[in-house]
């Protein structure tokens, strides 16, 4: 099992959530985070001094899915969240030790 | 307090000096000039001073309408900001403070002179005196006696006229939120508001004959406060800019779904259309024009109850009609409901019953929910509603009078309907269209998706880890 951690710019998140529902992915968290990478930011004047906006609104969502479904799903996030401008984001693949359904107690494969 | 004191001296002094017949005649309603002039001749003090709190209380009357009107504003600000996303808070912020201030300069350059044959530049009004000679002058001349028309100070008329000229331009300004080019909108805020509402002004508030065609009083278009000639011509300006500017990104799906694009700050909204509700006063109370008889009085009061009635009974219908349709109560359509209520008792806020002030305001409330839905179906992005609420609606207030005004038609509120529409809507068509070929009137993709707020105005509403340089 494998958690897939993907930072994406805020506006592709409809897309991306079709394109993972489209393959069968379930279930994904959503979170609204700032952050940069090599997109640089810019600076701006506050009533006369400058200040630097570096972090940018993006969308980190993260999916716990089964590794049989891996390749799919990152290539899905990738294709629906590219726009080929700075700034479309990184996907991070991590292993996951366990999952458990709370409500039913499930563990393993089954809690995906 | 002064006034009373004043008076009782004033009484005592008419018992006093056996005055009272011959004064008796001048304030009844129907007094001959002469004997007005002659009762001014004998009992100077007396009487000069009762006109001179007659002027003094219709000019104040017209100073704090106007504040109130002004007060709109802040309401208009908060709604629309309220309903816009946080990325485009701040850019709608500065269009509405921007909006109000070059509207009340638009109209002193040459607004006011449009409209109302005024002087460019205001500059018949100087140092806001109005001579006591000439002002009592004109009251002892005045048909009516002491209950004909209101006589004030100059200044007064301007502040109040002023105040309507940005309430009809605010309406523009939600219904293009979150992807207009700033700097756009404000070039047509001074077209709207120096030439565009002027001159429809001037065919309806004025009198004036359109372009010497027709009049539209003589046809029996009535609109006291201006559901037609400040919210329906705003909502025309709106409707042609959306036409042009088109609808947000992501608002409409490829196979026709309406994708809600959510409020950011609905205590911002709520708060937006009290403060709309309690400045509503001003606007049809205002437009009474006079305070200071007991007739003008009752009149004021009739339409305070009435205005605040239709608010009231519009948002209890756009409230029960979202529960019907929608499943639940949904907080904007009850706001927007509010506000449609009151938009339709301005064309006529003395004349009904305080149960017809609220049943209209219903009809209001009921129409605002169906007009939004249907904009949407036909791809009209309208964020905030406006055009529903002071377009549809507006028309709907101007079809209402007839119904408890007998002195207006139904033939001469489709005129003036008519005329409204096609002056502001074609004139406000040609202006956008000048300004998107010129300048573009859109933001681009990329700058409508990082908001406008950094683009227009380099600052965030809501700025959080902002980095020091």
């Amino acid at each position: 099992m494998k958690l897939i951690t993907a930072i994406i710019k805020p506006f592709k998140l409809d897309e991306v959530r079709e394109a993972l529902s489209n393959i069968g992915v379930q279930g994904i968290t959503v979170t609204e985070v700032k952050g940069f990478g090599r997109q640089k930011g810019h600076t701006e004047l506050y009533r006369g001094a400058e200040y630097v906006v570096d972090f940018l609104p993006k969308v980190k969502l993260e999916v716990a899915i089964a590794e049989s479904l891996l390749d799919q799903a990152v290539e899905a996030i990738e294709n629906a969240a590219r726009t080929g401008k700075i700034g479309d984001g990184k996907i991070f693949v991590s292993s996951l030790e366990s999952v458990v359904r709370i409500r039913t107690g499930e563990t393993g494969q089954e809690a995906l | 307090m002064k006034l009373t004191s004043l008076l009782n001296r004033g009484a005592a002094g008419l018992l006093a000096t056996g005055l009272g017949a011959l004064c008796l005649p001048v304030l009844a309603q129907t007094a001959a000039p002469e004997a007005a002039a002659a009762a001014v001749a004998a009992a100077p003090d007396v009487l000069s001073h009762v006109f001179e709190l007659q002027y003094a209380m219709d000019t104040f009357y017209f100073l704090v309408c106007g504040a109130l009107v002004m007060w709109m504003a802040a309401g208009f600000s908060m709604l629309e900001a309220g309903l816009v996303r946080t990325k485009n808070t701040t850019e709608i912020l500065t269009k509405n403070v921007a909006l109000y201030s070059i509207a009340c300069i638009m109209y002193m350059v040459c607004g006011y002179a449009i409209m109302y044959d005024g002087s460019y530049f205001l500059s018949g009004i100087a140092g806001g005196e109005s001579l006591t000679g000439d002002v009592l002058k004109s009251f002892s001349e005045r048909e009516g006696g002491f209950g004909g028309d209101s006589i004030y100070a100059d200044p007064s008329d301007f502040f109040f006229q002023v105040v309507f000229v940005a309430t009809a331009m605010s309406i523009v300004s939600g219904a293009v939120a979150e992807r207009m080019k700033l700097w756009a909108f404000l070039i047509f805020t001074v077209v709207m508001t120096g030439f565009i509402y002027p001159m429809e002004g001037a065919w309806t508030w004025n009198g004036a004959d359109v372009f010497g065609m027709f009049n539209l009083g003589d046809m029996g278009f009535s609109d006291f406060a201006g559901s037609g000639i400040v919210h329906m011509a705003g909502a025309s300006a709106a409707l042609a800019g959306v036409l042009l500017l088109g609808p947000r990104k992501g608002k409409y799906g490829p196979n026709g779904e309406i994708k809600p694009i959510l409020g950011s700050n609905l205590p911002l909204a709520t708060l937006g259309t009290f403060i709309l509700w309690m400045g509503w006063f001003g606007f049809n109370g205002g437009s009474v024009l006079k305070l200071g008889d007991i007739a003008n009085a009752n009149a004021v009061a009739m339409v305070f109850l009435n205005t605040n009635a239709a608010a009231a009974g519009g948002l209890v219908a756009a409230l029960l009609v979202s529960k019907a349709l929608y499943g639940k109560a949904d907080l904007t359509m009850a706001l927007n409901g509010a506000l449609a209520g009151l938009v339709a008792i301005t064309a006529e806020p003395s004349a009904p019953s305080a149960l017809q002030a609220t049943l209209f305001g219903a009809a209001g409330g009921v129409l605002v929910v169906f007009s939004i839905r249907a904009l949407d179906s036909m791809k009209i992005d309208d964020p905030v509603g406006a055009i529903s609420v002071h377009g549809v609606v507006g028309l709907l207030g101007l079809l209402l009078v007839p119904i408890t005004n007998s002195d207006s038609t139904f033939t001469g509120q489709i005129m003036g309907a008519i005329t409204i529409f096609v002056w502001v809507f074609v004139t406000s068509l040609i202006v956008w269209g000048i300004l998107k070929a010129i300048m573009g009137i859109r933001v681009s993709e990329e700058e409508e998706y990082e908001g406008v707020d950094l683009v227009e105005c380099g600052q965030e509403a809501y700025p959080e880890f902002v980095g020091r340089n």
